[in-house]
């Protein structure tokens, strides 16, 4: 059994069948797009269904397909932390708490709540900073994609990059954001049936899942570790020295949970202009709760066959080896080479269209939300204010063509300055790490003023590089991974660790000093000016005459009884 | 928005799974295929999976008719 990836006329097939649906979807759109609102917000028109499953739609791209296999390979099942420490809590957090003042302050953007809230320097703090890290974002998907392409298939760099860039933006184009959440919810039913067989092929031939947790006991000893920490969670977080991932259970709880994970899903306005998009407030509370439930399974879709691919290497005579990439694995590889092993052609050409869409919607997603921060929190607000309505349409629709070149400008970038690359996701973890603190300020602490967010973000950002420059994972060499100020204090069993770590002081700092400099400042937003914005001056909603299965408390415990679930059950 | 869905998703999983399906049963007994895939037909089952959620799909689907285009269209 050998790996290869000879395709034939009917994975051609498959792959053009897919480009012509989700561009046909943006054709058939492009006659709602009448104003700026329903090309940047979707008119905020969309079921909560659809918006659920777009809003973890858009996040399953390269980062976490790729990614999150990549994990599985490395660390284990710990990786399941990722999910529910690190992604749950924060969705029931958005869906019950953050989401009325987002969606119920008419705010269009997350940048634009801190302009409501705070004042217009943190505003553009936000804006200027998330528009460049999403444009990035969104050259990296391309970047990636087309090294795949081309180290999988042979293909051309500039063919794949070129393809996948004139594709997204022919549909964000025509469409806009409807087209996007439509076609992430085509590409999410996509992704799962492109990559359930594999899972299922992948643990018939390891002998299911008692023959993967034997396999397992050779990698974890080669590691040093105990036989079975590949197969648990949270067993073997009782000291970081003990667990794949070096991380105790406190880093976990912390740095995931509740910096990381709560910091990216209830604030990142690419997820969060999903929810802002629902039809009701109804609808936009319940889209990360509907979200959640798919969510809470997509570790069998991406974590197992990370998992698979390292048992395999380990197995001396299952003929199949992670490539090494410096002196480690390269872990990356382990879907696209899972799939070359076990996929023949037909369900091959679905797979790695199913790579394809996920590579897409991640792209979409990130071109979609910089239109919207760049037309309304930058253009409007310091370039061109007081326009027609068809005007800043217009502006939306040019900016996805502008969006879209630049990333194909920093794809290229990717491709011949690694290190820039590594540099820039570096700074924008700093930047991003501090705001959670910002928004749990803001939104539950009527008394935070704009001063106090501006320099808390400030001093968290700061807080976050220090901390990195006075630390660095064990046995790394660049300075990239940390200790830069000269004087390593700290060494860090894995980068994993240092990451969380970075989080919560940058975190715990941004408290702090919001909250010292809120106290010392005059607050100069009046009450009135406050209301729908701060849980204190916000009236409770009532939701009567919705059936129970719609109310987003509910779903929430029915979500949150689900990850405890699995909590125990992957423990 | 006047767009259901389900719709477009529906004939898209229709079209592949009465496509995969097909070439599975051409293809069936062919080692040479689908010994990688131990020997399973995975194309006729992936088909026969994606055909029934297609058609799910597209039976619990809400048929509306689009709107007209306008001139500036």
């Amino acid at each position: 059994m050998e790996i290869s990836f000879n395709l034939t006329w009917i994975d051609y097939t498959i792959m053009i069948v897919y480009f012509a649906f989700v561009i046909g979807i943006g054709w058939v759109l492009k006659r709602y797009m009448r104003s700026a609102s329903d090309f940047l917000e979707a008119g905020r028109s969309i079921p909560a269904w659809v918006t659920g499953l777009a809003f973890i739609a858009t996040n399953l791209g390269a980062l976490e397909v790729i990614g999150m296999a990549a994990n599985g390979a490395k660390y284990g099942l710990m990786t399941v932390h990722f999910y529910f420490i690190g992604a749950i809590p924060g969705m029931i957090l958005l869906g019950i708490f953050m989401m009325p003042f987002y969606y119920g302050s008419k705010a269009r953007s997350v940048p634009e709540y801190l302009k409501l809230r705070f004042d217009e320097k943190t505003r553009g703090f936000n804006a200027f900073s998330f528009a460049v890290m999403t444009i990035f974002a969104s050259g990296i998907s391309m970047y990636a994609l087309a090294m795949l392409m081309e180290v999988l298939l042979g293909w051309n760099f500039n063919f794949s990059l070129m393809i996948s860039a004139i594709i997204v933006l022919i549909y964000v184009y025509l469409g806009g954001l409807s087209s996007a959440i439509y076609n992430e919810v085509l590409q999410f039913f996509l992704i799962v049936i492109g990559f359930a067989p594999l899972v299922i092929l992948g643990l018939i031939n390891i002998g299911g899942w008692d023959g993967l947790k034997e396999a397992l006991i050779n990698p974890a000893v080669a590691n040093g570790l105990e036989g079975n920490a590949y197969m648990h969670s949270w067993k073997n977080t009782g000291s970081p020295g003990s667990n794949p991932m070096g991380v105790g259970w406190f880093g976990v709880v912390m740095g995931l949970g509740l910096v990381l994970g709560c910091g990216y899903w209830c604030i990142n306005f690419l997820v969060v202009q999903r929810a802002m998009a629902a039809n009701s407030m109804s609808a936009a509370r319940r889209t990360p709760l509907i979200g959640a439930l798919p969510k809470m399974f997509i570790p069998y879709l991406v974590i197992i066959p990370g998992m698979i691919a390292i048992a395999l290497t380990y197995m001396p005579d299952s003929g199949f080896q992670l490539p090494v990439k410096g002196d480690s694995l390269d872990y990356d590889k382990a879907i696209p080479m899972l799939l070359g092993k076990y996929f023949p052609t037909g369900v091959l050409g679905l797979g790695l269209t199913a790579l394809m869409a996920s590579f897409m919607s991640g792209m979409a997603g990130n071109v979609t939300a910089f239109n919207t921060v760049w037309t309304y929190d930058i253009y409007q607000s310091y370039i061109n204010p007081d326009k027609s309505d068809k005007h800043y349409l217009r502006v939306g629709q040019l900016t996805t063509i502008f969006g879209v070149i630049v990333s194909i400008g920093t794809a290229y970038m990717a491709r011949f300055f690694n290190n820039i690359m590594d540099f820039l996701q570096l700074v924008f973890a700093f930047i991003n790490a501090p705001l959670f603190a910002t928004f749990v300020l803001g939104m539950f602490w009527k008394r935070a003023t704009g001063h106090g967010a501006f320099y808390g973000l400030v001093s968290g950002t700061l807080a976050a590089a220090i901390h990195h420059g006075l630390t660095a994972p064990e046995g790394s060499h660049m300075l990239i991974k940390g200790g830069w100020l000269g004087n390593v204090v700290h060494y860090y069993p894995s980068e994993m660790a240092q990451n969380f770590w970075t989080a919560t002081y940058a975190f715990t700092a941004c408290f702090l000093v919001t909250i010292i400099i809120s106290v010392t400042t005059k607050q100069l937003k009046t009450d009135d000016q406050l209301t729908g914005l701060v849980y204190a001056l916000t009236p409770r909603i009532k939701e009567e005459g919705v059936p129970w299965y719609r109310s987003p408390e509910i779903l929430a415990i029915i979500v949150g009884v689900i990850a405890i679930a699995f909590t125990i059950y992957w423990w | 928005m006047g767009l259901d869905i389900k719709i477009p998703i529906g004939l898209m999983f229709t079209l592949l799974g009465v496509l995969l399906a097909i070439y599975g049963l051409t293809t069936i007994g062919d080692v040479e295929i689908y010994s990688r895939s131990l020997n399973i037909n995975i194309n006729l089952w992936t088909g026969l999976t994606m055909l029934v959620i297609g058609v799910f799909l597209l039976a619990t689907a809400k048929y509306r008719k689009l709107p007209a285009r306008t001139k500036e269209d």
